[in-house]
């Protein structure tokens, strides 16, 4: 194109400016279509967003409840501390940052260990500890130092102490780092949002059962943050609420006297109360501190705990199975009064065996009891007696009557493990075995079953359960470790057990005649030594079972390796009149429970109900007649 | 006697221009002091130092301006071959040419130069300009832009492509010649992506699904989007946009501080700055076509839609239609070379504005 004059170039040049006019104006518009779509169709979603980015909701862990006993004590409670924590993402390189640390706080080849662990658990921008519990010297030489650590930091946080140590540790159980299992089930719980900021999770015993008590509210601060992520106020802050606090039916006193009876044996010991059904005392030895596991127990410190060969892991009061020895006959007395098999004064001759299908029961006594009426059979625990009444019952009719008592089914006590045992019955064979041949039950198998042997499993949790239920004249509670629930927010208590399970319907006098003869035990019988010069009526019921079957030969109690050496038991309550303490002991590989087993009963009655302190560990009577 | 000073200082000054630009600057200073309070101080002496620049150029006679139209271009040339060749490198991009003294950036010398050596070249030419004329202002325009982008500085190649583009433009390029090109240049673009560097391309890419990268290249983009959006209709106050308060937007005080001012003031804060950018503009382009040569139309329209370019690119980028460049928003943006260049130009068509009279060819 050429311009040939000025005045027709000027007016295309001027059509120009339109055009350039025309595409601003088209360009404004287009942007103008854009803030209308931004600002105001999307202006929504854009403020939801821009909230987002700004605020930051920081929970606030509540405290956890405490755990006091019966009296009050203090079993668990919270004290706060300095921790140094690593943001691993953060961080870089973390053996350096750790050495670089370690010039300026202690940090012991075990605390690198448990970071290692931590650090394998856990997930990258998570704030892990490297030292738990500075000292303030410490605190003030890393704060100084703190410029030259970026993704390190000191935090204030709350710690589980059990003062007690490894006192009552299977009750209690222990509080740990959160893994996937604790996942699942505070998904369960539908409580992920009030677990948001919660690092630690009840494991075992009362800390596990009563978990979502304990924990609280967690409250939140509404925090402003820039886009580093930094705090720049806080704009609203919810309080968060601490968790319950659970009061015990536990008396800590008298959970100490039967630990320390039980010195360096093995075994358990739950004592309830008859009229409640609450746990004055569990007892599962050997135990552990479960103060190592707060933190997150070091690998080694775990190894030892797990390899030892005593178990102290389990809980063996609601978790160890066994046989019940002759602690089964009060009970197979009182079912054939029931079903009118046997008359208290009804006499039978034992010769010190029984012969059954071609096969010979031997009694303990040698040369046997001689005549025998059922207070005699108790008292002497005379097998002879029990081994002809068992073929008399038949298994059903001793595993119907046993399981009202609630032999070989849970009891439903609250903290989790607990084992079912093994109540043996037609039914229960059937399900057991898978052959034909092994699932059919032979009149034979049930003779030992009438002294507590053979198929016979109980928890000493059970057996303490059925003790309390015959003082309570048949009334049954669940046995239950915490009493109330305190909310820490109302000050309301909220009981747990108040009502009782059931009443098993039993005649009066059959009662009568069987507490009896368990007096007599403590009086004249296989638990007299160990009672002697009690300023109270006791009742009992001494026991033994077999962990090994010596078959023809004598059992040498002194003889036999210790972990084949029989478990000593030994159930009881006290006062015999008006029962305020129910009982089951057992001390594995204790041999004789008269021996082993009963004076620890002693020990927990002399100090519950005169509140004597014994001078050590229940030392081990002379074993009286039999067990 | 101030009196006459005064007079004499404001004389070559164009009231409508200056009062839109001064309203500018006022926008500039209230949004600079929520998004960077600490930077007015530096601001204010660009402010002054521009408005000095401003006024001397304003006094400047248009013939004289085309005097220096070649040598200017042909030192800003020499300039950035010396860059390829010794600049300094700063942040992966060869920009700076050090001086020893000082360093300047020539890129920056080339959005005024440009448009005076095109239309220097076309008043050259008048009455009759040829194809040919097209070919050569052509490559008198490619050949520093070419530098520029290899730099690499897409944002500034681009404003001096479209500086000289315009003039070519006004000049009167054949409507079938610049079909042709967009054709071609629709046809090259495969050619122009295998060439880009990487970061450019990303940001392309960036500009089509920002979320791809929410962190990484889209983080800029979408976080001004999402302040422009959580800005509403009246925004959320002076000092009061958290997008901008709490450093989500990035380079908030520079190129991005449209995104401060959406986000605080809104759509009707928008509305006010296009509106005085479209005013600006209008002016600009009454001022061109009230022009008395070829060399004087063809400057003042150039620059005019120089403004605009810069407003567009910037605003389009910041609200996410527009891939990230480094423009900042004209006569707002932090920063006093832009400014200067920009009053640079507000500087000529004073000077346009008031010898339209003066010389009749």
């Amino acid at each position: 194109m050429e311009f040939s004059n000025p005045q027709e170039g000027l007016e295309k040049f001027r059509s120009r400016l339109g055009v350039a006019a025309g595409f601003v104006l088209f360009c404004f518009f287009l942007l103008f279509a854009r803030f209308i779509w931004l600002q105001i169709f999307q202006y929504n979603y854009y403020k939801t967003r821009a909230e987002e980015n700004r605020i930051s909701l920081v929970p606030i862990v509540p405290n956890r409840g405490l755990i006091v006993d019966r009296n009050g004590v203090v079993m668990a409670r919270n004290y706060s501390a300095y921790t140094l924590e690593i943001t691993p993402s953060k961080a870089g390189d973390l053996e350096a940052t750790i050495d670089e640390l370690a010039k300026i706080v202690d940090i012991q080849p075990k605390d690198r260990k448990r970071f290692k662990r931590l650090l394998e658990e856990s997930k990258n921008f998570e704030s892990l500890p490297i030292r738990n519990r500075l000292s303030d010297t410490e605190v003030a030489r890393f704060i100084a130092h703190r410029y030259r650590f970026p993704g390190v930091d000191i935090k204030a946080r709350l710690f589980r102490q059990y003062p007690f140590g490894d006192m009552a540790s299977h009750l209690l159980g222990y509080i740990g780092r959160i893994d996937a299992k604790d996942v699942d089930k505070i998904s369960d719980e539908d409580a992920e949002d009030n677990y948001r900021g919660t690092e630690h999770f009840g494991k075992r015993g009362i800390e596990q059962h009563y978990e979502f008590q304990l924990h609280g509210t967690t409250g939140f601060e509404q925090m402003e943050v820039d886009s580093g992520g930094r705090a720049v106020r806080t704009l609203a802050r919810t309080a968060p609420v601490a968790g319950n606090n659970l009061t015990l039916t536990v008396d800590a006193k008298l959970q100490e006297v039967v630990e320390k009876a039980f010195g360096d044996r093995r075994g358990a010991l739950v004592a309830i109360e008859p009229s409640t059904g609450g746990i004055l005392a569990l007892v599962s030895m050997p135990n552990f501190d479960p103060n190592l596991f707060v933190d997150g127990i070091d690998s080694q410190s775990w190894q030892e705990l797990n390899d030892s060969p005593d178990k102290p892991m389990i809980n063996r009061a609601v978790y160890g199975t066994y046989p019940p020895g002759s602690t089964f006959k009060p009970y197979m007395a009182l079912a054939a009064l029931e079903a009118g098999k046997r008359r208290p004064e009804q006499t039978i001759f034992d010769p010190g065996f029984f012969n059954f299908g071609g096969h010979q029961f031997r009694d303990d006594k040698k040369g046997g009891h001689g005549t025998v009426n059922m207070y005699a059979s108790i008292v002497q625990s005379c097998d002879t007696y029990y081994y002809m009444l068992a073929n008399d019952l038949g298994i059903d009719g001793i595993s119907g009557f046993m399981g009202k008592f609630g032999f070989g089914q849970r009891t439903g006590v609250d903290i989790p493990g607990e084992a079912e045992g093994v109540l043996p019955s037609q039914e229960w064979k059937k399900r057991r075995f898978k052959r034909p041949e092994q699932q059919k039950w032979y009149a034979g198998e049930t003779i030992s079953i009438g002294i507590g042997q053979g198929y016979n499993a109980y928890t000493p949790i059970q057996l303490a359960q059925a003790m309390a239920t015959l003082a309570n004249n048949g009334v049954m509670f669940r046995p239950h470790l915490v009493k109330y629930i305190t909310d820490t927010k109302t000050g309301k208590q909220t009981q747990v057990e108040p009502e009782p399970v059931k009443t098993i319907p039993l005649k009066p006098e059959n009662i009568e005649t069987i507490k009896n003869a368990m007096i007599g035990v403590n009086k004249e019988g296989t638990g007299a030594r160990a009672f002697a010069g009690a300023e109270y009526v006791s009742a009992g019921k001494t026991g033994t079972a077999q962990v090994f079957s010596l078959k023809g030969s004598n059992y040498k109690e002194g003889g036999t390796k210790k972990e084949l050496r029989d478990h000593a038991l030994f159930i009881a309550f006290a006062p015999a009149d008006k029962p305020t303490i129910a009982l089951a002991v057992l001390v594995e590989n204790g041999g004789f429970g008269a021996a082993a087993a009963a004076p620890i009963a002693r020990q927990v009655f002399d100090y519950y109900l005169l509140g004597k302190l014994p001078k050590g560990p229940a030392g081990e009577t002379e074993a009286g007649d039999g067990d | 006697m101030l009196r006459q000073l005064w007079y004499r200082i404001i004389a070559p000054i164009d009231p409508p221009l200056m009062a839109l630009a001064g309203a500018l600057i006022g926008i500039a200073l209230l949004v600079l002091g929520s998004a960077s309070p600490d930077r007015l101080p530096a601001q204010l002496v660009n402010v002054a130092a521009a408005l000095v620049v401003m006024r001397m150029v304003a006094q400047f006679p248009p013939q004289r301006l085309m005097h220096i139209a070649l040598p200017l271009y042909l030192f800003g040339v020499l300039l950035l071959v010396a860059v390829a060749l010794f600049g300094d490198v700063s942040k992966g991009a060869r920009r700076w040419l050090n001086l020893g003294v000082m360093r300047v950036q020539p890129s920056e010398l080339m959005k005024i130069a440009m448009p005076l050596m095109l239309a220097w070249y076309f008043q050259k030419r008048e009455p009759l300009i040829r194809m040919r004329d097209y070919g050569i202002a052509a490559l008198l325009l490619l050949v520093p832009v070419a530098l520029i982008a290899k730099q690499p500085d897409l944002g500034t190649a681009i404003l001096v492509l479209a500086a000289g583009f315009y003039v070519i433009f006004f000049a009167g390029l054949p409507w079938k010649v610049m079909i042709g090109l967009a054709f071609l240049a629709a046809a090259a673009a495969p050619l122009a992506w295998s060439k880009m560097h990487d970061y450019q391309r990303a940001r392309i890419l960036t500009l089509f699904d920002p979320e791809s990268d929410p962190l990484g290249k889209g983080f800029h983009i979408i976080q001004s989007t999402i302040a422009i959006g959580s800005g509403g209709v009246f925004g959320k106050g002076w000092g009061q946009g958290t997008q901008a308060q709490l450093e989500f937007i990035p380079e908030r005080h520079t190129d991005f501080i449209f995104a401060v001012m959406s986000e605080e003031f809104g759509l009707l804060g928008n509305m006010v700055l296009v509106v005085i950018y479209a005013m600006l503009i209008a002016r600009g382009l009454m001022i061109a076509g009230n022009a008395p040569t070829l060399f004087t139309r063809l400057l003042a329209g150039s620059i005019t839609l120089i403004f605009f370019t810069y407003a567009f690119v910037n605003m389009g980028m910041v609200s996410g239609i527009l891939p990230v460049v480094g423009v900042p928003l004209p006569f707002i943006s932090y920063g006093g070379t832009a400014l200067v260049t920009l009053f640079f130009g507000i500087g000529i068509l004073m000077s346009v504005h008031k010898n339209r009279m003066l010389v009749q060819k």
